[in-house]
């Protein structure tokens, strides 16, 4: 498996101060990364750094061996597709309009941009929200639109193609989604690995993670306390230390990986 | 002027990702007028050596430019920036030019007086060749220059990373489309004084017709300001012959009223206040 992404004494934060430091990982294409920790943790700060919104404040951060500010804006847009925690986008686009705003940084023609949206709107089950507009849609279905313009953005030419060499970042992305729409979200995730692309995730729901995720990268207080497999660190001493309370861990029925539930 | 003012208002509106952006209310007019009017109180006499138009242009595009990155700068800090801060600082820049406008009237003698005031009401009945050319050329310009970044303003809209995420250069484009307006604005004052809201108006009504895709919003919006501004000067002239009315007057007087009904009306369009 070849490395696409490369952190290496890693600090990033705002305005000089550190809020992650120490940060060290090698991520292979086509594997799902989750990142776990508590609030405030540095979860959402290393997803920003990954898609370069914060510039290291120490050690490295390498795409393909290549320094993240090295890669001219426009390459860098069709290699990394970023989905922010929240959206505020409050300009009346429809749907079709904003899920097209991922098609600017390629130039594959009116034609394959039609097919890659119509497709994408079919994963994340927006099609018939098309010619709705996105300011009246609700918190779940704003959200799949985001999802959506951000996974057009990582196709380059057709649906279908390999996926090698592209990094998908999503910040809290089954937050406002009910049941249905995490298994499809977890569909579309399993299904982009498959084909090379990597993944980079935060998620607060521990089991959609544990069923996603090939290693778990755990934060605490800005500094990395674990990275492994779920079935390595989803364990009811570790959590519990971790988020300080009572949990419980049993592994799924049918599926075996660990599900985490409260110990009321 | 009509073409410029609402190409400078939809430009402004998506650079600041909110409808009530418009080059008046976040200063740049009232640093416009405080240029042109120190240009005209003290320009004339220090330049002689320039024609007054020029004089007076080039004092409008500086207070344009000054106010604009003032309030650009008041108004970001390292977590982005804040429109609401962008308003206010607006507020308080138009009201201190105001008051240093107020102060070269004070100032000023009798002649001078009259001609700032009356430029301030705004108005189109001094059409010199010179001028004339002027305003064409800059129309022309920024025709042109403007809609190139339609998609780039598009993909502003979703906010400033997300932008960057897609591709766009984001601190060269605010950098080029602030220029851009500081321009537009800056020769519209120093011709025709101060335009009240056709740049907040017009591109509202266009966007409630067609959408607020930039690509189609910006070449439409400049097209009804031209027409707009056509049709209030036309009512000017023949109001109350053989007096004219300054049309800013009339923009003002027509526009106030339209733009409360459409903050009545924003939630049916689905805009959400910012």
């Amino acid at each position: 498996m070849s490395v696409l992404l490369a952190a290496r004494g890693l600090s990033a934060g705002w305005g000089g101060c550190p809020v992650l430091s120490g940060i060290d990982l090698q991520l292979g294409s086509g594997e799902v990364l989750g990142l776990l920790g508590p609030n405030g943790a540095g979860k959402s700060t290393l997803l920003r750094a990954m898609a370069g919104d914060l510039a290291p404040l120490a050690g490295t951060l390498a795409l393909e061996g290549r320094t993240l500010a090295d890669w001219a804006p426009e390459q860098r847009a069709r290699r990394v597709a970023y989905l922010p925690q929240a959206s505020k986008l409050a300009f009346p686009f429809t749907v079709h309009e904003v899920v097209m705003l991922g098609r600017l940084p390629h130039d594959a023609g009116r034609r394959a941009d039609e097919a890659i949206v119509a497709e994408v709107l079919a994963w994340t089950d927006t099609n018939h929200l098309a010619s709705r507009l996105y300011t009246l849609l609700s918190g779940g279905e704003q959200q799949r639109v985001q999802l959506a313009r951000v996974l057009c953005q990582l196709l380059h030419r057709a649906p279908d193609e390999p996926l090698g060499g592209r990094l998908l970042l999503l910040d809290e992305p089954s937050a406002a989604l009910d049941l249905r729409h995490q298994q499809l979200l977890a569909d579309t995730v399993r299904n982009l690995a498959a084909r090379g692309c990597s993944v980079v995730l935060s998620l607060h729901d521990l089991n959609l993670l544990s069923s996603l995720a090939d290693r778990l990268l755990v934060l605490a207080d800005g500094e990395c306390r674990a990275l492994d497999t779920p079935a390595a660190l989803l364990t009811r001493a570790f959590l519990g230390e971790l988020f300080g309370t009572e949990l419980a861990v049993q592994p799924h029925p049918l599926k075996g990986y660990p599900l985490v539930f409260p110990a009321l | 002027m009509g073409a410029v003012l609402a190409l400078c208002g939809a430009v402004s509106q998506g650079l600041f990702r909110n409808p009530l952006a418009d080059p008046s209310l976040i200063g740049v007019t009232g640093g416009a007028t405080l240029g042109a009017a120190a240009a005209m109180a003290l320009g004339a006499a220090a330049l002689p050596a320039l024609p007054v138009l020029t004089v007076v242009s080039l004092g409008a595009f500086a207070g344009g430019v000054a106010a604009v990155l003032l309030v650009y700068r008041l108004a970001t800090d390292s977590t982005g920036t804040s429109v609401a801060t962008m308003l206010l600082a607006g507020i308080a820049i138009t009201a201190l030019a105001g008051a240093l406008v107020s102060l070269f009237e004070f100032y000023a003698d009798n002649a001078l007086l009259r001609r700032i005031s009356l430029w301030k009401m705004g108005g189109l009945e001094t059409g010199s060749r010179p001028e004339v050319l002027l305003a064409l050329g800059v129309t022309a310009v920024l025709c042109v220059a403007l809609p190139r970044h339609g998609s780039a303003l598009n993909a502003l809209l979703l906010g400033e990373s997300e932008a960057a995420h897609l591709g766009i250069r984001v601190g060269r484009l605010k950098a080029i489309l602030v220029a851009w307006i500081a321009l537009g604005v800056g020769v519209s004052v120093a011709l025709a004084g101060t335009i009240a809201f056709v740049g907040l108006v017009v591109p509202h009504v266009v966007r409630l017709a067609i959408g607020p895709d930039h690509r189609y919003l910006l070449p439409g919006s400049a097209m009804a300001g031209a027409i707009l501004l056509l049709l209030a000067d036309t009512a000017a002239r023949l109001l109350a012959p053989p007096a004219e009315i300054p049309v800013g007057i009339l923009t003002a007087l027509v526009g106030v009223p339209f733009f409360l009904s459409l903050l009545r009306q924003r939630a049916r369009f689905g805009m959400v206040a910012a």
